[in-house]
C-alpha cells in the first residue's frame, strides 16, 4: 500500500475509532441500535401470523414479510448510522478540531460509512438471528442475494445520509430531526411489503428511480419465485452509483460553502 | 525520540527563508460587512506574533482563515509555504491549532481525544508521546477521566496538549490561557516559551491577557474592526501610546474602536 493510501487508512481508522469509543462507553447507545429492529420484527412477526391464519395469499409471504422488514431497518440504520455519526461531530462542537488535522473530506465520509456499517450490523443483527427461535425463520436462507440486497440498501441509507448531513451543516442543529424520519419518506415508494404493480402507473416509475424499490421487488422474486433478477440488481446499484456520487457531490459542495460562511467553527447546540 | 509525523503527504515546498506564515491582503466580508479587511502581515520561523483587539476586532476571523477552516474573500495565505485555500493539506498536518472555544469530544476520556488526534496527525509512537505531553501540561491524573467532566481550566490544557501532539512547526492559539489561575497560566507560558526554544516554532497568539503578550510575543498586531491599526514589539507600542503597559495601549485602542462604532 502506498504511503498516501496508507496514511488515508490511518485517518480514516482514526476517526471510526473516535465513533466506537463513543459508542462503547454508552449502553443505551447499544440498546437503542438494537431496540427498534428487534421491537419491529417482533410486531411484524405477529402481525404476519395473524394473516397467515386469515389469508392463503398471506399465508405463502410469511418471510416476504418478515425480510421486508428487517431489510426496511437495515436502510434505515445505514442511513441513521451515518448521520448520527455526522451528529455527534455537532453535538460536540468538534467540526473545528476535525477540519483543520489531514482528514480530508472523502476520509471524513468514509469513517461515517464505515460506522453506519458498524452501527446497522449491531442494530440488524440481532433481530436476524431472533426471527430463527421465535418464528423458525431465518432471513440467511436467502444466501448470496441476501448479500446483494444488503449492500444496495446500505448504499441507498449513506446516499440518503449524505444528502441529510448536507442539509444539517448548511442549516445547523435545527435540521438535526430530518435524520430521523426523512427515510420514511422513501417507505411508500420503496415498495417493501407490496409489488411495485401495486402502485399508480405514475408512481411505478417514480419508485424503479430510487433504489430500495428494486430490491425489494428482487427480494420477493428469491423468495417468492427463487429467481434472483440481476436486472433489478443492477438497476438498483446503477441508481446506487448515481445517487451516491450525488450525494458526496452535494456534501463536498456544502462543506465548501461553510467554510465560505464560516460555519465550521460555530456548529453546535 | 522524534515523535512528529512521518512526512507522508508531498514534500513541503520551502524555498530557504520563506517565512512561517506570510498574509497578503486578507479579507473577509459577510454581505456588508467587512470582518477582516485588507490584513497583511507575516511571521518568521521561530518567532510569535501576537493579535490583539477587542472583541469583534476580526482575530477569531483572521485565525479561521489562516487555518484553512474559513476561506477569504480576498488576499492569501501562506503557511510554510503552501497557499492554505487551495493546498492546505501538505501542511495541515504540520500545524495545529488549540481555542477554548471549539471542544474536544466532551464523552470521550481525555487519553481517546488525544489518541484519536494523534492518529488523525500521524504521530509515531502515539502512547509515549501522550505521555510526555501529559507530563510537561500536568494533565497526567485527568488522562483517564471523561473529557465533559473536567473543568474550563483543565480543558485549557487538554486542548493544549491535543494542539502539542504533533510537535507543530506552526501553533496557533486562540487565548491558550482563558480560565487558567495565575500560577497554572505561567507554567504554561513557561512550557510554550520552552517549546519554541527546543523546535524554532512559529506561534501565532490571539489573547487578551495583556501580561501574555508583553511576555511572549515579539510582534503584536493590534486590530480594530477587522483591519491592522498598528504594529510592533510590545515595548515599541507601549512607547508610541506614551504608556507603560500593554493593558494601557489596548485600552486605548479598545476605546477608539468604541468611538468610532459610536
Amino acid at each position: 500500500m502506498s504511503a498516501l493510501a496508507d496514511s488515508s487508512v490511518r485517518r480514516i481508522g482514526a476517526q471510526v475509532l473516535r465513533y466506537w469509543y463513543l459508542l462503547r462507553g454508552s449502553w443505551p447507545r447499544f440498546v437503542e441500535l438494537a431496540y427498534w429492529p428487534t421491537v419491529q420484527m417482533i410486531m411484524w412477526g405477529f402481525i404476519t401470523i395473524f394473516f397467515t391464519t386469515h389469508s392463503s395469499w398471506i399465508a405463502q409471504a410469511f418471510g416476504v414479510l418478515l425480510a421486508g422488514v428487517l431489510l426496511w431497518d437495515t436502510l434505515f440504520r445505514a442511513q441513521l448510522g451515518l448521520s448520527v455519526s455526522f451528529l455527534e461531530e455537532m453535538w460536540s462542537r468538534n467540526l473545528g478540531q476535525v477540519f483543520v488535522t489531514p482528514l480530508r473530506p472523502w476520509e471524513f465520509l468514509a469513517s461515517l460509512m464505515t460506522m453506519s456499517i458498524i452501527r446497522t450490523l449491531i442494530g440488524v443483527l440481532p433481530a436476524m438471528l431472533l426471527a430463527i427461535p421465535l418464528y423458525g425463520y431465518s432471513v440467511f436462507d436467502m444466501g448470496l442475494p441476501l448479500i446483494a440486497f444488503f449492500v444496495n440498501l446500505m448504499v441507498t441509507g449513506w446516499a440518503v445520509g449524505l444528502f441529510v448531513i448536507s442539509l444539517i451543516l448548511r442549516w445547523g442543529l435545527g435540521a438535526e430531526s430530518l435524520a430521523w424520519f426523512v427515510i420514511f419518506g422513501l417507505a411508500p415508494i420503496s415498495c417493501v411489503y407490496y409489488p411495485i404493480a401495486t402502485l399508480p402507473d405514475w408512481l411505478q416509475y417514480v419508485a424503479l428511480a430510487i433504489p430500495s424499490a428494486p430490491v425489494f421487488e428482487g427480494m420477493r422474486g428469491v423468495m417468492l419465485d427463487g429467481v434472483f433478477r440481476t436486472d433489478l440488481f443492477f438497476l438498483a446499484a446503477a441508481l446506487n452509483v448515481f445517487y451516491l456520487a450525488l450525494g458526496s457531490a452535494v456534501f463536498l459542495w456544502t462543506f465548501h460553502q461553510a467554510r465560505r460562511r464560516g460555519l465550521l467553527l460555530q456548529m453546535g447546540e | 525520540m522524534d515523535t512528529r509525523p512521518a512526512p507522508l503527504d508531498a514534500a513541503s515546498p520551502e524555498p530557504g527563508d520563506t517565512p512561517a506564515l506570510a498574509v497578503t491582503n486578507l479579507t473577509k466580508r459577510y454581505g456588508d460587512l467587512t470582518a477582516v479587511d485588507d490584513l497583511s502581515f507575516a511571521a518568521p520561523r521561530g518567532t510569535t506574533v501576537g493579535l490583539l483587539g477587542g472583541n469583534g476586532a476580526g482575530k477569531t476571523t483572521t485565525l479561521s482563515m489562516l487555518l484553512g477552516l474559513l476561506l477569504p474573500s480576498a488576499g492569501d495565505v501562506r503557511m510554510l509555504g503552501c497557499d492554505m485555500v487551495r493546498d492546505r493539506y501538505r501542511v495541515l498536518g504540520r500545524i495545529n491549532f488549540s481555542s477554548p472555544y471549539v471542544e474536544l469530544p466532551l464523552r470521550l476520556s481525555v487519553r481517546q481525544n488525544l489518541r484519536v488526534y494523534g492518529l488523525l496527525y500521524g504521530v509515531r509512537g502515539i502512547e509515549a508521546r501522550i505521555t510526555e505531553v501529559a507530563q510537561a501540561l500536568e494533565i497526567e491524573p485527568l488522562l483517564d477521566r471523561k473529557t465533559g467532566k473536567l473543568s474550563s481550566g483543565q480543558k485549557t490544557r487538554v486542548a493544549l496538549a491535543k494542539a502539542m501532539l504533533n510537535e507543530p512547526e506552526v501553533l496557533l492559539l486562540d487565548e491558550p490561557t482563558a480560565s487558567l489561575d495565575p500560577d497554572t497560566a505561567d507554567r504554561v507560558r513557561g512550557y510554550l516559551e520552552d517549546y519554541q526554544a527546543r523546535t524554532g516554532a512559529t506561534i501565532v497568539l490571539a489573547s487578551h491577557n495583556m501580561a501574555e503578550v508583553e511576555r511572549l510575543c515579539g510582534d503584536v498586531v493590534m486590530m480594530r474592526a477587522g483591519r491592522m491599526v498598528d504594529r510592533g514589539t510590545p515595548r515599541a507600542l507601549i512607547e508610541k501610546y506614551g504608556r507603560t503597559t500593554m493593558e494601557e495601549v489596548f485600552l486605548d485602542i479598545a476605546r477608539a474602536q468604541r468611538e468610532l462604532e459610536a
